[in-house]
């Protein structure tokens, strides 16, 4: 039995991984961070468009702070998040990338006097004020108040990630690459590491540490079609949930992106509507404005989503061979802009398309992006039901996003949750020995070897990548955009047999080494529990709230809804997660439950709401020399780590 | 053996559908417009290289699948497919498949590109040949471990900013200013996606296996660039000053020719050339 002691091991090389790795290590912690890949090709080099901090450096962004940010991102959740998180958050995406900036971040910059822009269809001139010349501009995203997108060109995650990952390689940060985490090993509810399989020997590792940090990202590919890489699989959720003790929060919520391309899904950043293109129907016509006046195409993600799917329903869609789409038109933008600016999508357009977006419309539809639901963790980043498991980015439902995540919000979470919760799995490393028996992790490497000699030694079975593809369509054609109880009901049936089905998968390629067909078979019936745990999720949560649209239940409803979904899989044997709630308490928001302002607000209120804003009213009232810090304090006080307490300056205005 | 033999079962079946693809073909190229014609099916030969080192007996060779072309096929769909219908066994890498990462480079028909973004299409007699990338040490068949060169390569060249005050930089404040067009220049060079095109087509390299090659180079002038890197001309000279760095270079330019992300390597050689020659 190979066995490999650490104290921080971090399952995931992408942003979040690597700030986890970086705090731990910088804490003087041994480390060793596990990917299937190499880091630097991790998908948060896909981010393209930017990482929100409320700089407000450029004109545009005139007025930003961390209130607005704030608010910006509860209304975007759709009241769903948790905001203690929120608050911690909006407070450290500044130094999060004023630190990227000092890593080596090249973060386009603010250029003095006129520009042309363009906003709203017209083409406007803004002058950049002197005193800004040189500080980390900002671009225009969906679903906020102010300018706040920071961005290299359309590469600001690859930047990030590079930045990133050469600073792990500076401080001799171990990447274990080509390595995969089958499951976790844990003894009396602690969490003592995980084991691994080498994707290219084959051999099965013990990796035993202190803590263990999941950083896998996204369960998009549970979709046919998705804008995520092809390793967001969800397999570092779904090792949490076998557990059976490690929670999932919120899998319903699942974000739909309004503009990858068809037929591929390739995702064109949202940067593309914030710098001022357009969505045009078959006839031409740009639809947005008829159904969002105020916002348009800016509106947030899941309502333009939901906007375009509607106008495609009344026969408005560019019909092709795969089926309607609309037109992004970016064309107003120019070559220039577009050479500059938006240079990723351009190839993208060129080598999937033979198209050029300087001259030509992009055919787009709301593709499958984002995984709202995850690991579900305290404030810490750990989980609060497996001690010593902590997880962070897109795999954790730290929840800072709820039911809708805003554009330029995730690889702003992956480094600024990277830099909180590295410093708690610091202080775990600190307080606790690792203490934990050698029959323990023998018994966890054991069942795994059992479990892949069974599928080598199977004659005959079911062939895993049927079994995928027919998960992927039941995700696509019934737990989409919109969904209803009819489809979700047969969506949860439909997979409990796919469920049956994948405990008896039999191989072509029997070997124990690099197989492809092997790492298949691991994942698949990982992957159906995952779907399930998203299906049943949807079907019992009848309202609607940010990316999960009922049919059926068309109201926001929260009185009975204001919830987290959280899911459990004790049994293994079971077919079907086990479901219940914990409650998001309307008596302790520093913003309470509102209107995010689109279409009709028809939501059902929860009985604290009116009560808590008139609480809030009084809290004003009586103290109406607080500045804003001192008003955070008196309305929801929350545990910032030391290190991130201090205010954030910005241009014109300090530190006020 | 009995995969060989598998494999020639395929090659027979698929080559039978050959025979009557090509009549079909030609009556709808008669009777429907002109632009239809790029929408019939045609049937795609790949030759694909296999060897599994880890297999006992495995011997390197080619073995041809064949495959109906789908519209707007890649590359990455076409080996996903013959993966998941003809041969469960074939290794490949592929992760974003947007040409983002540069994690699939391959040689496909003598040149080597990224296999993701590469449309079928683009070869009229539907003949693909697939080749690992040289110059990495082979997992199997067309995977190669380009993590391991890379990761090398960036502790080699010190891949990241040196600045003494770095860590101790208040967060809390303005970050230090920039000029927007330097920044747009480190962006430049920065698109690098490691993808080990230009490694692969360096003749250089295959001369000197220590070689640091065109990815080194770029990273170096990123670096040397940046005004926030601290390191001096001399440092630089130590990591390249000989002939393993960039006077080793003969200047054939296969990287210039075959870089993905189209950066300017043969611009880049040059300044750092001219840069290592004014020092001492």
């Amino acid at each position: 039995m190979k066995v490999i002691y650490t104290d921080s091991l971090v399952i995931g090389g992408g942003l979040a991984g690597l700030r986890v790795a970086i705090a731990s290590m910088q804490r003087g912690y041994d480390t060793i961070v596990l990917s299937l890949i190499p880091a630097k090709r991790s998908h948060s080099a896909a981010a393209q468009g930017g990482m929100q901090a409320s700089l407000g450096a450029c004109i545009k962004g005139e007025g930003d702070d961390e209130d607005v940010h704030f608010s910006d991102t509860v209304k975007g959740s759709d009241w769903g998040c948790d905001q203690d998180v929120a608050r911690m958050f909006v407070n450290t995406s500044p130094k999060a990338i004023r630190q990227l900036s000092a890593w080596g971040v090249p973060w386009s910059r603010v250029r003095k006097g006129d520009r042309e822009v363009v906003i709203n269809g017209e083409k406007v001139t803004i002058t950049e004020k002197d005193e800004a010349h040189g500080l980390i501009t900002s671009r225009d995203f969906g679903g906020t108040k102010k300018w706040r997108t920071c961005f290299t060109s359309d590469g600001t995650g690859h930047t990030m990630l590079y930045a990133m990952d050469n600073k792990a390689i500076q401080m001799g940060i171990p990447v274990h690459e080509r390595k995969e985490a089958v499951a976790l090993i844990h003894e009396d509810g602690v969490c003592y590491g995980a084991v691994v399989r080498d994707l290219i020997t084959g051999e099965l590792i013990a990796y035993v540490a202190k803590t263990t940090t999941i950083a896998t990202g996204g369960y998009g590919r549970l979709y046919s079609v998705s804008t995520n890489a092809v390793i967001s699989e969800g397999i570092g959720n779904a090792i949490a949930l076998e557990t059976g003790i490690a929670t999932l929060g919120n899998m319903e919520a699942v974000q739909f992106h309004p503009t990858a391309i068809v037929p591929v899904g390739i995702l064109t950043t949202e940067g593309c509507r914030g710098d001022g293109g357009l969505l045009l129907d078959k006839d031409g016509y740009r639809f947005m404005p008829d159904y969002e006046p105020d916002k348009k195409e800016l509106a947030s993600r899941d309502v333009v989503a939901r906007r375009m799917t509607e106008h495609m329903r009344k026969g408005k869609g560019v019909p092709s061979r795969y089926g309607d789409h609309l037109w992004l038109d970016i064309t107003l933008l120019g070559r220039k802009h577009i050479e500059k600016n938006l240079r990723e999508v351009k190839e993208i357009c060129e080598y999937f398309l033979g198209i050029d977006p300087v001259n030509e419309y992009i055919p787009v539809r709301p593709t499958q992006h984002y995984s709202m639901g995850g690991i579900r963790t305290k404030a810490t980043g750990e989980s609060p039901t497996l001690k010593g498991l902590f997880s962070v980015g897109e795999a954790a439902c730290w929840d800072m996003h709820g039911f809708n995540r805003l554009g330029g919000n995730s690889v702003a979470e992956t480094v600024v949750a990277g830099m909180i919760v590295g410093e708690f799995v610091a202080d775990y490393c600190a307080a606790n020995p690792l203490n934990v028996s050698t029959s323990t992790i023998e018994h966890f490497i054991k069942l795994e070897e059992e479990k892949i000699s069974t599928l080598l030694l199977r004659e005959y079975g079911e062939n895993p990548f049927e079994l995928k593809a027919q998960m992927q369509k039941i995700m696509m054609d019934k737990v989409g955009i919109f969904r209803n109880g009819e489809d979700l009901t047969q969506a949860v049936e439909q997979l409990k047999i796919l469920n049956q089905r994948a405990r008896k998968i039999a191989l072509r390629n029997r070997i124990s080494s690099s197989n492809p067909e092997l790492v298949e078979a691991i994942r698949v019936p990982k992957m159906i529990k995952l779907a399930q745990c998203v299906a049943y999720g949807a079907l019992l949560r009848t309202e609607s709230r940010g990316a999960h649209a009922r049919e059926d239940y068309p109201q926001r409803n929260d009185r009975d809804w204001l919830k987290r979904t959280l899911t459990t899989w004790k049994d293994e044997s079971s077919d079907l997660p086990e479901v219940f709630y914990e409650d998001l308490d309307v008596m302790k928001m520093e913003m309470p439950p509102g209107s995010r302002g689109y279409g009709v607000d028809n939501t059902i209120h929860h009985p604290d709401t009116e009560k808590r804003i008139k609480e809030i009213e009084e809290i004003k009232a009586a103290h109406p020399e607080a500045d804003r810090y001192e008003m955070h304090d008196l309305l929801n006080p929350t545990p910032i780590p030391e290190k991130f307490k201090g205010k954030n300056e910005r241009i014109g205005r300090g530190f006020k | 053996m009995s995969e060989q033999e598998t494999m020639n079962e395929i090659k027979t079946v698929s080559a039978q559908e050959t025979v009557t693809e090509p009549e079909a073909v030609s009556t709808q190229n008669t009777s429907a417009e002109p632009e239809k014609g790029n929408e019939t099916e045609r049937i795609l030969k790949f030759q694909i290289f296999r060897y599994n080192p880890r297999k006992k007996g495995d011997k390197p060779r080619m073995v041809t699948y064949e495959i109906t072309e789908a519209p707007g096929m890649t590359i990455f769909i076409a080996l996903n497919e013959i993966r998941e219908q003809q041969d469960p066994s074939i290794q490949f890498d592929f992760v974003c498949r947007a040409g983002i990462c540069g994690s699939c480079a391959m040689v496909v028909n003598g040149s080597p590109t990224l296999a993701c973004r590469t449309l079928t299409s683009k070869f009229p007699d539907g003949e693909i040949k697939l080749l690992p990338l040289p110059g990495f040490e082979l997992i199997g068949d067309l995977s190669v471990n380009t993590g391991k060169f890379m990761r090398a390569m960036s502790e080699r060249v010190e891949s990241w900013i040196h600045d003494q005050d770095a860590d101790k930089v208040n967060y809390d404040k303005l970050e230090e200013r920039m000029d927007p067009d330097v920044a747009e220049q480190i962006y430049e060079l920065e698109r690098c996606v490691e993808c080990g095109c230009c490694v692969s087509a360096c003749a250089t390299k295959r001369m000197r296996p220590d070689f640091l090659s065109a990815v080194g180079f770029i990273r170096l002038a990123r670096y040397a660039l940046d005004p926030r890197d601290k390191r001096s001309d001399e440092e630089f000279y130590e990591i390249l000053g000989d002939d393993d760095g960039v006077f080793g270079c003969m200047t054939l330019l296969g990287c210039e020719d075959y870089c993905p992300k189209d950066l300017p390597h043969q611009t880049q050689i040059a300044y750092l050339r001219r840069k290592m020659l004014k020092v001492k």
